[in-house]
């Protein structure tokens, strides 16, 4: 854990959009007794110490209730002005590209350079729904050695097409596409680990220990 | 590779567990969360709670259990039963839905399959389609548990839905519905091949070969089933490693 339990909170952003109590519930499982708080309130994202947005729907809808609620600029403050470690969920990922194709073109959050465009699945049945492994690209502490042999769950059928430098892990149905991706602080993933049994799980206590932690951990063991 | 899902699937009638005989002959079989708790235990990959209760109150008991597992299981749940507007699918979201699934109202209302993918995303929007045998022999669709026969044939069916933003189908043969003697796995394979959304297939299974066979000859992307894990010995575990041995990409614990 970054700094002590006291001064954390979990705030998982509610926009009307998305399975907040599985997000929230996977959060309390895993938190250590760390304040889990779902909200919509623009003024809640500033007492954060991570924030999460998860997300189902569709990306249109997503950028629309985003405004709606003025959540934009109040996460550009929290997120890229003060570095608070931030994980996007499915829509969640799809939102921090800079525009999406879905129901039309739509400007996204713009956090990460790249666009939402659909799968090509390349004849196998879409959308992509459940259980797949994933093959990981890039260091992060997200993931630990035994998260490359684990099944994660994916419900979607657009995915984010962004710079390699981006990608930690990919996943490859019809055609390679990013699974999760990071830019500095910003992680997101386009399965479900609140649905994913104990190995997403393990991603979210990976996400709220930090960098530092899994970096010396990291450090020790190849020794 | 993607996995093909064993899916138990739970029917609920005002707040308790039941089974059912081509959708007739109800059974109480017991304490839903009991049995939500031992299917997650089993390595089951997605649970399906579906919903049949007449009274108010029984769909709130519904709520309350899938609220109950969503808190308890981190795997996928997929609701049916009582929805019948995207005001319903909400509320089964804000209990903890993960994939909201439609059939009767679908057959009566169409246009409420649009709103639920424009509203949850195609991905999240599962359409249910009751087939059953007419008096000629011949599939159609069903709705009402199978009381009431529609005009409308299978395949034609599963296209307009697949085209209305269904993004999975639940095949659900009502005439096999517990018989446990197996799927329709010509009718399977000619819904899979007339649509591009993955199917879902239920109704009928009564071995593990079962399960293969919707997925190697019926095509299927997902295979549900409830009195084989309700009656026998039988566990999603044991499913997945029969499968395996099969030849059929499962997940392993």
């Amino acid at each position: 854990m970054t700094g002590s339990a006291g001064h954390e909170k979990i705030v998982v952003i509610d926009y009307g959009l998305g399975n907040l109590l599985s997000v929230a519930k996977a959060f309390e499982e895993v938190s250590g007794g760390v304040e889990v708080l779902v909200t919509g309130k623009a003024t809640d994202l500033k007492e954060a110490s991570h924030l999460v947005l998860p997300g189902v729907g569709n990306f249109k809808t997503g950028m629309e209730n985003l405004r709606r609620l003025a959540l934009v600029k109040p996460l550009e403050e929290e997120v890229l002005g003060k570095g608070k470690p931030f994980l996007g969920i499915c829509l969640g990922l799809q939102l921090l590209a800079e525009v999406g194709e879905e129901f039309g073109e739509h400007r996204g959050l713009g956090f990460i350079p790249g666009r939402v465009r659909q799968l090509r699945s390349n004849g196998l049945p879409l959308p992509h729904i459940g259980w797949q492994d994933i093959e990981r690209v890039k260091d992060t502490h997200l993931f630990d050695e035994r998260s490359s042999k684990k099944d994660y769950y994916f419900v979607h059928s657009f995915v984010l097409e962004c710079p390699e430098d981006y990608v930690t892990a990919a996943c490859t149905y019809g055609e390679r596409f990013p699974a999760a991706v990071q830019k500095d602080n910003i992680m997101a993933t386009q399965f479900h680990p609140e649905k994913s049994r104990e190995a997403g799980l393990d991603i979210l206590r990976n996400f709220l220990r930090g960098k530092e932690c899994s970096r010396s951990e990291w450090f020790l063991s190849s020794f | 590779m993607l996995k093909v899902r064993v899916v138990p699937v739970l029917l609920l009638k005002e707040g308790r567990m039941i089974k059912t005989k081509q959708f007739k002959f109800y059974k109480d079989t017991g304490d839903p969360m009991l049995t939500v708790r031992v299917y997650d235990a089993q390595g089951a990959d997605e649970l399906a709670i579906l919903d049949i209760s007449a009274s108010v109150e029984g769909r709130t008991q519904w709520l309350e259990i899938i609220s109950q597992s969503a808190r308890e299981c981190f795997i996928p749940i997929t609701v049916g039963g009582g929805i019948r507007s995207v005001e319903d699918a909400r509320r089964a979201f804000s209990a903890g839905a993960d994939r909201v699934s439609v059939s009767t109202a679908a057959v009566e209302n169409p246009d409420l399959i649009n709103g639920l993918a424009e509203t949850f995303g195609r991905a999240n929007t599962m359409v249910c389609i009751d087939a059953k045998l007419d008096r000629n022999g011949k599939y159609r669709v069903s709705s009402a548990s199978g009381r009431k026969m529609d005009f409308r044939g299978v395949v034609p069916w599963a296209k307009e839905v697949s085209d209305r933003g269904a993004g999975e189908i639940l095949l659900h043969f009502v005439d096999r519905d517990g018989m446990m003697t197996g799927y329709d796995l010509e009718l399977c394979a000619e819904v899979v091949s007339g649509v591009s959304v993955p199917v879902m297939v239920c109704g009928g299974v009564g071995t593990l070969q079962d399960l293969v066979d919707g997925v190697l000859i019926g095509k299927a992307s997902a295979v549900a089933a409830a009195s084989i894990f309700h009656f026998t010995d039988q566990s999603p575990i044991k499913a997945h490693s029969y499968m395996q041995d099969k030849g059929v990409p499962v997940c392993l614990a």
